[in-house]
């Protein structure tokens, strides 16, 4: 289950949205710039330190990463047998400290405030035609239907399950294509109806 | 005052109302009818989610294939499916977006919060992940994300078909207790027994039109 914003009167929780979202695209850029592996480890050290003082656990920390361990897993073969397992290790805990950092972000803003600094942000970009509510409403929708399609497939994983087709990609990929699309059109309608001006 | 004239509406080459002329007035009113009768084709007409394709639909006056924004102000919808209804991940999120997209200040945007909460029980949930919500709070929610509008009409379609008995009287409770003129399409019979008005469609046309006394016995004896 994706988790969101979870609520407190931290610092960093009553911080601005906009500094925050700087400060991690200035932290993940540090991070990709760097070629130590133990700077890295300082920076996940800072990240967990950032956790506890934020009044977060552990556990939630760990959560950012969990859902990525596969493909961090994938990563470090891959970089193991192609180039080293120095390299592997390095990458892998790279790409682990920003999901973590990444995942502090979205655990102490709130979508909304996160949206209105996206939107304030991407203002300049107004006289080449971008949209910045469009987009700030893009990423609400991310957000909030990640968990939803979650459900839809585990809904039609457990049918098609029933059914003795759960190893058919097809079988599963269809009908959530399908419902996903369906659901699509009634959440257009929704927020047209709640008076959406794009 | 919702009016509808000589209203066609078809999807392709599938007609899904046909000759439809009504005037709606009523504190509350419910429609009923088989799947497919064209019931929530007609819910969607009336804040002008679609527009027929001949005839006119109008609230107040304003006819809602000239007036959309207007109309939508007026007439606020509830989905069946609140999952599709629920925008922002977090319940005051969620309660705010209608607020924001009516440019209200932020201070009354934050009164009708509490407001809403404290009448639905919610208070404790203000700040919790909508995805976590149960089936009757997401519909709570979803009603309240409109409620905060205030429009003049609430219009429901088929707002409890996805929840259990206790959800369902907790919402058909929050429905009865809305200042808002009610039209409600459902298949629960209960939910509509002390409305004003009853209107019955049947293979996309009105087939009865009257107090519920009159009308839902006639839908029974239709449905066998």
């Amino acid at each position: 289950m994706l988790d969101l914003y979870s609520p407190g009167t931290s610092r960093l929780h009553r911080a601005r949205a906009g500094w925050k979202l700087l400060a991690l695209m200035a932290f993940g850029t540090a991070i990709f710039l760097t070629d130590t592996l133990w700077h890295v480890l300082a920076a996940g050290g800072v990240v967990v330190a950032l956790f506890l003082l934020s009044g977060l656990t552990l556990r939630q920390a760990w959560a950012q990463v969990r859902p990525a361990i596969w493909i961090l897993a994938i990563l470090f073969v891959v970089q193991g047998i192609i180039n080293s397992w120095a390299l592997g290790a390095f990458v892998v805990a790279r790409f682990a400290v920003l999901l973590t950092a990444a995942g502090l972000l979205t655990l102490t803003t709130r979508a909304s405030d996160m949206i209105d600094a996206i939107t304030f942000g991407l203002g300049f970009l107004r006289p080449v035609g971008v949209n910045p509510a469009k987009v700030g409403l893009t990423f609400s929708l991310a957000l909030r239907f990640i968990p939803v399609l979650g459900q839809i497939t585990q809904e039609v994983r457990e049918a098609q399950k029933a059914r003795g087709l759960e190893r058919s990609l097809i079988a599963v990929a269809l009908p959530v294509a399908i419902r996903t699309i369906k659901m699509a059109d009634d959440v257009a309608d929704a927020i047209d109806a709640r008076g959406y001006r794009p | 005052m919702i009016e509808l004239r000589d209203v066609d509406l078809s999807f392709g080459d599938r007609a899904v109302l046909r000759g439809v002329s009504l005037r709606l007035s009523e504190r509350r009113i419910g429609v009923i009818g088989a799947n497919g009768s064209g019931k929530s084709s007609f819910m969607r007409l009336l804040n002008g989610l679609v527009l027929p394709n001949r005839g006119t639909v109008t609230v107040d006056g304003l006819d809602t294939g000239t007036h959309g924004k207007d109309v939508r102000r007026k007439v606020g919808f509830v989905f069946q499916n609140p999952d599709n209804q629920i925008v922002f991940p977090v319940v005051e999120e969620d309660l705010a977006f209608g607020m924001k997209n009516l440019d209200l200040p932020k201070d009354q945007i934050a009164a009708r919060i509490n407001e809403v909460l404290a009448r639905y029980d919610m208070t404790d949930l203000r700040e919790y992940p909508a995805h976590l919500l149960s089936g009757g709070q997401k519909q709570l929610l979803a009603i309240s994300g409109v409620l905060v509008m205030e429009p003049d009409w609430l219009v429901l379609d088929e707002p409890t078909t996805l929840l259990d008995l206790r959800n369902t009287r907790r919402i058909a409770r929050a429905i009865d207790g809305v200042n808002q003129h009610v039209i409600m399409a459902t298949h629960d019979l209960d939910l509509i027994a002390g409305f004003d008005r009853v209107i019955l469609f049947d293979q996309g046309k009105v087939a009865l039109d009257g107090p519920p006394a009159e009308v839902v016995p006639a839908y029974e004896r239709m449905m066998g």
